[in-house]
């Protein structure tokens, strides 16, 4: 994380106080947590802005509010824009030592919220963007979003004689960012906690944009148990199909460099919605992340 | 009375000198023909801080308004201005400043509707859209866009009302046409428009939750809150206008403006600009003796019913003149207009509804003279009619 100026943020450290609570969230929902976690770290004088997906048809049921901050859904491509103007009502208003922050989910983030985010990266809006990506829009029945990996069965990437799901890569939403000249991007996974707050902090602390891309398994539209959504998280990073980086001052890095990967048929296998997947199928996966890796190595090491 | 300066400006730009006078905090604008001028000189006006606000040059017409509701929901004055495809694209965050009560105010450059591609005034983008929640004003001229936007904050922001509100100029021919304009002090201003104040915001003291969901328990009254807030314009609407005239000494004449209506026999009911090029043909058709008459629509929502009934109460014949059509019945504003007097239990006029001016296609002194003909022929053939 270089030679930033921050205090060490920990499990230990992390604030009891809780900012999304009480939700109506599925058991073992990837998503809340990452808003819980990130909200911990934001605190109290956060505003959050939440578009049209799970986390706002969960929390905001009149009159049954989940945020204990305060809180906002946009329209479904307004999260950027919308934090846009909270920032700068805010600011004009001469409010001081605040938060705005976005959760939108992949769907949100990747297709339809993709040009409000990219205008507020151009103008350097001092909010903070999460992305946080379960692969697919989930809170309408599992629908393929551009973050859905090649491969996965949802219910508009099914599973026939002429297709196998997905057919198209996961946009890298991250290099997508990155390319914008943003002031921070990073990638997380709520399998790696640790590494996910030390991201929020050091977002929290940007003169600028942040973005953070963080991995959050859904048992419902994947087909694991719900027990096991931070161990399919982990899985997802230790298979090497997500990685964990950053992007700051121009250039790319890993927080977690593995040297060697676990199973990918393991990972892909044990959730449903690639249980359909053929040998060649799964070199393909195996073949892609092999290239992507390289690339990492290539460009962001030279 | 306060001491007022003169300028020559067209309409984009007193509703930027309004904008300035009504000291938003956040502008966010996105460039559409015939709007332009508008925002540009809204940017010149920032970057020489003789206005100092926030500006957000943001990447679509739909970005620039959940801009504002977000900057509203913490409390701040916002502006932005739009026009035709511009407001088209921000439907859903129409809809949604109106349903979560942030009092943004916008200018609206009525402009033709594409397909055809066409970039000229008519008023198929605004009415189009008059189902979104949003008071609805009309200008005639440069002088009235000014004083409208500098009064719909005064309205938008009033507590029984929370609603957004748009200020619609006629493409080219209001927005930039030059004209003389009374520009208000910015004391008088002032003290007319006091600071942006409400209790629906995000407040780091008292922290909320807004905009959120409401199932269909609780959803219905949500509307009709929402219904009773803009119907509580109507009262809204005319003690702003008394305001505004004692301390600046122009008067508006409220949700309609009526001429020669109290015993004209045939009247034309319109909007915007084109009523500037009736009012001289009503006064030389009353030189001959005619008993003819105007009103002109200043507010489409809410809907001045009361005031069109009294208006219309003596007349023959009616001609709803509008450029605008709802394809496959008549214009929006004439249902409007045929609603408002089916309500009431005197004999009904004839009512035809004159569609015109579609595309900036001109509506002459010529045309407004055949329209009063056609008023007062006995024959009929249909309702509603292209002119």
């Amino acid at each position: 994380m270089g030679n930033r100026q921050e205090k060490k943020i920990s499990i230990r450290n992390l604030s009891d106080r809780e900012f999304f609570y009480g939700h109506k969230g599925c058991p073992g929902c990837g998503g809340s947590l990452a808003l819980r976690l990130a909200l911990k770290v934001f605190g109290e004088r956060s505003y959050a802005v939440v578009p049209a997906g799970c986390m706002s048809a969960v929390g905001f049921i009149f009159p049954q509010m989940a945020f204990t901050c305060n809180a906002i859904i946009s329209t479904f491509p307004g999260t950027a824009s919308m934090l846009s103007g909270v920032a700068a009502g805010a600011r004009a208003l001469g409010i001081k030592d605040f938060h705005a922050v976005g959760f939108a989910g992949d769907g949100g983030t990747a297709d339809i919220g993709l040009q409000a985010l990219s205008g507020a990266i151009d103008r350097h809006e001092k909010i903070i963007y999460i992305c946080y990506d379960n692969e697919a829009y989930m809170n309408t029945g599992v629908q393929k979003s551009a973050l859905t990996p090649a491969g996965a069965r949802t219910a508009t990437s099914p599973v026939g004689n002429r297709l196998r799901g997905a057919v198209t890569q996961k946009k890298p939403m991250f290099e997508i960012v990155a390319a914008h000249g943003v002031d921070y991007a990073a990638t997380a996974s709520v399998g790696y906690p640790l590494d996910y707050l030390r991201k929020l902090e050091y977002a929290s602390q940007v003169d600028g944009t942040s973005y953070i891309h963080v991995f959050t398994p859904c048992p419902i539209g994947w087909g694991y148990e719900t027990s096991d959504t931070i161990a399919v998280a982990k899985n997802a990073v230790d298979c090497g199909l997500w990685y964990l980086a950053e992007f700051s001052n121009g250039r790319f890095t890993l927080t977690h460099n593995p040297s060697e990967f676990i199973s990918v048929q393991d990972y892909l296998l044990g959730q449903s919605r690639f249980r359909h997947l053929q040998e060649e199928d799964l070199q393909g996966i195996i073949t892609m992340r092999d290239l992507k890796w390289s690339n990492i190595h290539r460009e962001w090491f030279s | 009375m306060m001491l007022e300066q003169k300028a020559f400006l067209s309409g984009n730009e007193a509703v930027a000198a309004g904008v300035r006078l009504a000291r938003p905090h956040v502008i966010a604008a996105y460039p559409i023909t015939p709007q332009t001028t508008v925002i540009e000189r809204l940017a010149e006006m920032v970057e020489d801080e003789s206005l100092k606000a926030e500006y957000l040059n943001v990447e679509s017409e739909h970005s620039a308004l959940s801009a504002c509701i977000g900057a509203s929901a913490v409390g701040a004055r916002t502006f932005t201005a739009t026009s035709s495809q511009g407001l088209l694209y921000m439907a859903e965050c129409l809809h949604y400043a109106s349903g979560g009560r942030f009092p943004v105010v916008m200018m609206n450059a009525n402009r033709s509707v594409a397909l055809p591609w066409n970039i000229y005034g008519d008023q198929r983008d605004s009415l189009s859209l008059l189902d979104c929640g949003w008071i609805q004003a009309y200008a005639e001229n440069a002088q009235e866009s000014l004083d409208l936007i500098i009064q719909a904050y005064a309205i938008a922001e009033h507590p029984d009302v929370l609603t957004p509100m748009m200020i619609n100029l006629d493409g080219f021919v209001i927005t930039h046409t030059y004209e003389l304009v009374s520009l208000p002090s910015q004391e008088g201003v002032d003290a007319f428009l006091p600071p942006f104040q409400t209790v629906n915001k995000m407040d780091l003291d008292h922290p909320m939750s807004l905009a959120f969901t409401a199932g269909p328990a609780y959803n219905q009254a949500f509307k009709q809150l929402q219904h009773q807030a803009v119907l509580s314009a109507l009262k809204v609407i005319l003690d702003t206008e008394e305001r505004f005239g004692q301390l600046f000494g122009r008067n508006y004449s409220g949700l309609i403006e009526s001429i020669h209506c109290e015993d004209a026999e045939f009247i034309i009911v319109t909007l915007g600009s084109v009523a500037g090029t009736v009012k001289p043909v009503v006064e030389r058709l009353r030189s001959l003796g005619e008993r003819v008459g105007l009103v002109r629509i200043r507010y489409m929502r809410p809907f001045p019913d009361r005031e069109i009934r009294k208006a219309l109460a003596g007349a023959k014949a009616v001609g709803v003149l509008e450029k605008d059509i709802s394809f496959g019945y008549e214009g929006t504003v004439f249902t409007n207009v045929n609603s408002a007097l089916m309500r009431s239990k005197v004999i009904q006029p004839r009512l035809l509804n004159f569609i015109g001016g579609l595309g900036g296609k001109d509506i002459s002194v010529a045309d407004i003279e055949r329209l009063f003909l056609r008023l007062k022929s006995p024959d009929d053939g249909e309702t509603v009619g292209f002119i």
